[in-house]
């Protein structure tokens, strides 16, 4: 326990930090396609409204790329893993962590960012409060759906590029019902949502364990 | 009649493969407690996946390895946060480990002074000896060194090898990969090219 304690003490100071590129950047490629998107589309609200959402959630789920290359490559290649395996840390447990101290490095963040900038799409009410409540169930399943990416691509040379594309197929089902939820209006859709997130993030730890061992083999 | 005293370190009919290539096959050793040995071999035959095999970390094409007791693997990398100062980065293996690894090591190892230093600043030889506090201070019975003298100076060298000794007098094994001269009494040798395929 005091190993998880340690490591998730580690986990969060690097990525919270500057130690990994530092949170922020998430957070600002969200905002920033919340203040671009009603350039582009001129400034009717009753459009922004209908779109807003979902614009909202595809920018949240590629922010959720973006720290991906830092997540677990740094630490296979410095030997991290090998020296936490032969101290009986399995890789399972440090992923587990890892899953954590990702999603707390952007999930929050990006729920919180969400109530200002849905003022710039003209979002309020039920809308808001399905897209905020929607973002805090489907955040942990990307944070898990990228634990596993990161894994798996880390020892590839181009890794980075295929960690994109490999996201966006694997996240279809959580936007689908959590953007699903604010078209149709329907909390039933954000249940869906929640439930995948919590498959995923049961999933994770194991996949990205598996991952990091095959790694070594590689 | 006394039972013979367990083995720190068996491996048994130990074969290799790494990618189309096996590296060696046929390899078997037993170390007992206090027992070191130098894996010698060309560049590219296999030094450092025997000893990842010897600690577990990579599946042998074959064979079977026994370990007495934990193992500590000294390689070639570092793992330690590059923008902490030394002392900070340390202290995350000394949570893991529920050790300190003490002042005394740290002097022994000429790091008292680099506490405050980012780990990116260090040099090659300062690296090295982190390392080797990092991978050996936590007092596991089995040490797996790679290429534990590259980079270091020569008295940082011949510490190491007091280092060694002083552990194999205290009852611990040692196997030590190097294509440099490792002086050390009692010393077996094992050279990869006698398992070459």
């Amino acid at each position: 326990m005091s190993a998880a304690a340690a490591i998730l003490r580690r986990d969060l100071a690097l990525l919270l930090g500057n130690g990994r590129g530092g949170p922020l950047l998430p957070v600002l490629f969200f905002c920033a396609v919340a203040v671009l998107f009603p350039f582009a589309v001129g400034p009717d609200a009753k459009l922004l409204a209908r779109t807003g959402g979902g614009v909202l959630w595809v920018a949240a789920l590629l922010a959720a790329i973006l720290p991906l290359d830092r997540l677990i490559a740094p630490d296979i290649e410095a030997g991290f893993f090998d020296q936490l395996a032969l101290r009986g840390v399995a890789e399972e447990a440090v992923c587990a962590v890892r899953l954590v101290a990702h999603w707390l490095s952007f999930g929050p963040l990006l729920v919180l960012a969400s109530v200002p900038v849905s003022a710039l799409l003209a979002l309020e009410g039920e809308t808001l409060r399905l897209l905020v409540l929607g973002l805090l169930a489907g955040t942990p399943g990307l944070a898990a759906i990228g634990l596993i990416i990161a894994a798996l691509t880390a020892s590839l040379r181009s890794g980075a590029a295929l960690a994109g594309l490999l996201l966006v197929p694997l996240a279809i089902p959580l936007l689908i019902f959590g953007a699903g939820a604010l078209a149709g209006g329907d909390p039933a859709a954000l249940a869906f949502c929640a439930a995948i997130s919590l498959v995923l993030c049961a999933i994770a730890p194991f996949a990205a364990g598996a991952a990091v061992r095959a790694a070594r083999e590689g | 009649m006394q039972a013979p005293p367990p083995a720190a370190l068996a491996a048994r009919d130990l074969a290799c493969r790494r990618g189309d290539r096996l590296l060696f096959r046929g390899l078997s050793l037993a170390m007992l407690p206090g027992e070191a040995m130098q894996v010698v071999g060309a560049n590219g035959t296999g030094k450092t996946s025997l000893l990842r095999i010897l600690a577990g970390l990579l599946r042998p094409y074959a064979g079977t390895v026994e370990r007495g007791g934990e193992v500590a693997l000294l390689d070639g990398r570092l793992p330690l946060d590059e923008h902490l100062p030394l002392g900070r980065a340390l202290a995350f293996w000394e949570r893991i480990d529920g050790r300190g690894y003490g002042a005394e090591a740290r002097a022994r190892w000429g790091l008292t002074a680099l506490e405050d230093v980012p780990v990116r600043l260090l040099s090659t030889g300062q690296r090295k000896r982190a390392g080797v506090l990092q991978a050996n201070a936590r007092g596991a019975p089995i040490w797996l060194l790679d290429e534990p003298l590259n980079g270091l100076d020569s008295a940082a060298a011949e510490g190491v090898e007091q280092a060694v000794a002083a552990f194999c007098a205290g009852g611990g094994a040692a196997v030590i990969a190097s294509h440099q001269p490792f002086t050390l009494a009692g010393m077996r040798r094992i050279d990869l090219a006698d398992y070459a395929p």
